[in-house]
């Protein structure tokens, strides 16, 4: 019997001679991730543990994201303790002003590979699926063994594997794409699994694509969420790492639990409405909604692809004068990028304001808190009750063409009816 | 060895981390002042029913989205002793039993359960007992059940690497 490529990491990455879904496993790490929230807490749970020095501070990596810039004086003094543990301890920090968003700062600087294990105190770090890595978020305690030990424990997950087929129409992305899959199969549908994304469409699709699917993985439940290593991979890491990898596949007859086929002729562009994921409809289901915050960016959608899509919208047009627009690069790399080509000032001159690479309004932190009643568009990953600041508020996740399209409108509406407007 | 209480039940599918811990007090760090703030989004009269010896009874994906630990922290912290679900979202699920808090998916017992029934969980033979009902969950790999003797992964780290 074949292994799926779920199955050949973690066996690769354990004492096992061979593995099956269900079974418990130790599990090497080959990178271990925290931000300024798990980073702290996972440090504290490393003196309870008696240990003194983390397994390896090369494979160790902190990033200051969620509560940077500090937003008052218990952040600051978090982060200044952080600071100096990294230090400490010889790990590698990215400190504001070097990095940006945790996973996009990792996929970027060449720390995830194909075939790699990833572990992240946060639990978008299914995200490096993207690059064709078992990447998967955990919380402190299980981030300090980790970090003391070098494993961590695992349930073997059993493998869906998502069919993309056919090509995309104007103004769907991979946001769509994965909105689609969660409508298909629930905000549950994958809980002890791993998704593997392939087929024509899934291998057209750029990294920046790619990273907007394999991030929402744990919004279906999933351990992770992978795009097998190809061309396009290759090409990204050309020249970006040193670190080695092989591409691992599928083997044919591999034993997997179910899959699904998603049409990308079929789809449009697509809404989370509020307060799940899972709460997915057409964006032609809700236009006229009236939107009081806009917000681009994120771990899931703040790439340069997003950004060239929302400025192609609000170049040489305002941003509605009922509505707040907030622009959030994922990283200083793209935020510089971003000013070199000229969107930032498109942004800006609409009436954007560009903030820093944060996480702050995503997860109701700070730089963008929403008030009891108002709506918000977002290119996020969740819309719980209350996730991006007051419970009476409304969060509608969708990609960044629908988002900029609403800022212009002040109400959700397509995005090819505001294009199809000329610029003022 | 077991773990025994009152149930309190939320009676709701897919209640997520951050109604039950929102985002704005993730960066407290105690115990005790996380507890403060369990349920903020939700209900935060539940934390008035929060009696030292409790059993959360709770429906399916219980527990989806954020990592953030200061979810099982603060119940441990609040006196939840073990929480009996329908099932469970993974990460919650691990944050769980790395705190030494079981978190036990048995659909049963939850349907059996009313608040204030009598709980108790019996870790080696998974038998869940509701009040004179007794439900039989999946048993747990034999790691888990040492790490719920232990109390977590913490002491469990401690007691075989610990240096300090």
């Amino acid at each position: 019997m074949g292994l799926t490529l779920a199955e050949k990491i973690l066996l690769a990455h354990t004492d096992a001679d061979e593995i099956a879904p269900g079974d418990f496993v130790m599990v090497r790490c080959d990178v271990v991730m925290a931000n300024d929230l798990g980073g702290p807490h996972a440090a504290r749970e490393l003196v309870k543990m008696g240990i003194d020095r983390v397994f390896d501070p090369s494979k160790i990596v902190i990033v200051a994201d969620h509560l940077m810039p500090a937003k008052d004086i218990r952040a600051a003094e978090l982060l200044k303790a952080l600071k100096e543990w990294c230090d400490r301890q010889g790990v590698m920090y990215y400190d504001q002003g070097r990095g940006g968003i945790e996973h996009t700062v990792l996929v970027e600087e060449g720390w995830v590979v194909p075939g790699s294990m990833i572990v992240g105190a946060d639990s978008h770090s299914c995200t490096y699926g993207a690059l064709g890595a078992f990447g998967t978020g955990m919380g402190a305690t299980d981030i300090a063994g980790a970090m003391a030990i070098g494993s961590f424990w695992q349930i073997v997950p059993g493998t869906i594997v998502v069919e993309f087929t056919g090509k995309k129409g104007a103004f769907v992305t991979g946001k769509d794409l994965i909105l689609a899959l969660i409508a298909e199969i629930g905000v549950a549908g994958a809980t002890g699994m791993a998704l593997e994304f392939v087929g024509d469409g899934a291998a057209a699709l750029s990294i920046d694509e790619r990273l907007a699917v394999s991030n929402m993985a744990v919004e279906a439940g999933a351990d992770t969420g992978l795009f097998p290593a190809d061309d396009v991979i290759a090409e990204y890491l050309d020249g970006r790492t040193d670190r080695p990898w092989t591409a691992e596949r599928t083997d044919d007859d591999a034993e997997v639990a179910s899959r699904v086929r998603i049409d990308l002729a079929e789809l449009s562009p697509l809404l989370a409405l509020p307060h799940s994921p899972g709460n997915v409809v057409p964006v032609s289901d809700a236009v006229g909604r009236k939107i009081d915050q806009v917000y681009i960016g994120n771990c899931a959608n703040g790439t340069m692809t997003d950004l060239r899509q929302a400025a192609e919208i609000l170049r040489g047009r305002s941003v509605h004068r009922n509505c707040r627009a907030i622009i959030v690069p994922a990283s200083q790399k793209i935020y510089r990028q971003a000013l070199a080509e000229g969107l930032l000032d498109a942004f800006v001159e609409a009436g954007c304001i560009v903030m820093t690479p944060t996480c702050g309004a995503c997860l109701g932190g700070h730089s963008g808190i929403i008030a009891g009643g108002e709506s918000a568009i977002t290119t996020t990953n969740r819309n719980f009750k209350g996730r991006m600041g007051s419970n009476e508020a409304f969060v509608h996740l969708a990609n960044a063409w629908v988002a900029a399209a609403a800022a212009v409108a002040g109400e959700i509406v397509h995005p090819a009816d505001v294009v199809g407007r000329a610029a003022a | 060895m077991t773990f025994e209480g009152k149930a309190v039940v939320i009676d709701q599918d897919d209640v997520d981390t951050d109604v039950m811990y929102p985002g704005r007090f993730i960066g407290i760090l105690d115990d005790e002042e996380m507890a403060k703030h369990l349920f903020e989004g939700l209900d935060p009269s539940l934390r008035d029913q929060l009696t030292g010896d409790t059993i959360l009874v709770a429906g399916a994906n219980f527990g989806t989205g954020s990592s953030r630990e200061n979810v099982p922290a603060a119940m441990r912290a609040a006196g939840i002793r073990c929480v009996i679900a329908k099932s469970f979202a993974r990460i919650y699920q691990r944050n769980c039993i790395n705190l030494g808090l079981p978190a036990i998916p048995c659909p049963q017992a939850v349907a059996a359960a009313r608040p204030g029934s009598r709980i108790r969980f019996e870790v080696e033979s998974g038998a869940v007992h509701v009040d004179d009902q007794v439900f039989q969950a999946a048993p747990l790999p034999p790691f888990m059940v040492e790490l719920l003797g232990e109390g977590g992964l913490a002491p469990w780290i401690r007691a075989r690497f610990g240096t300090s």
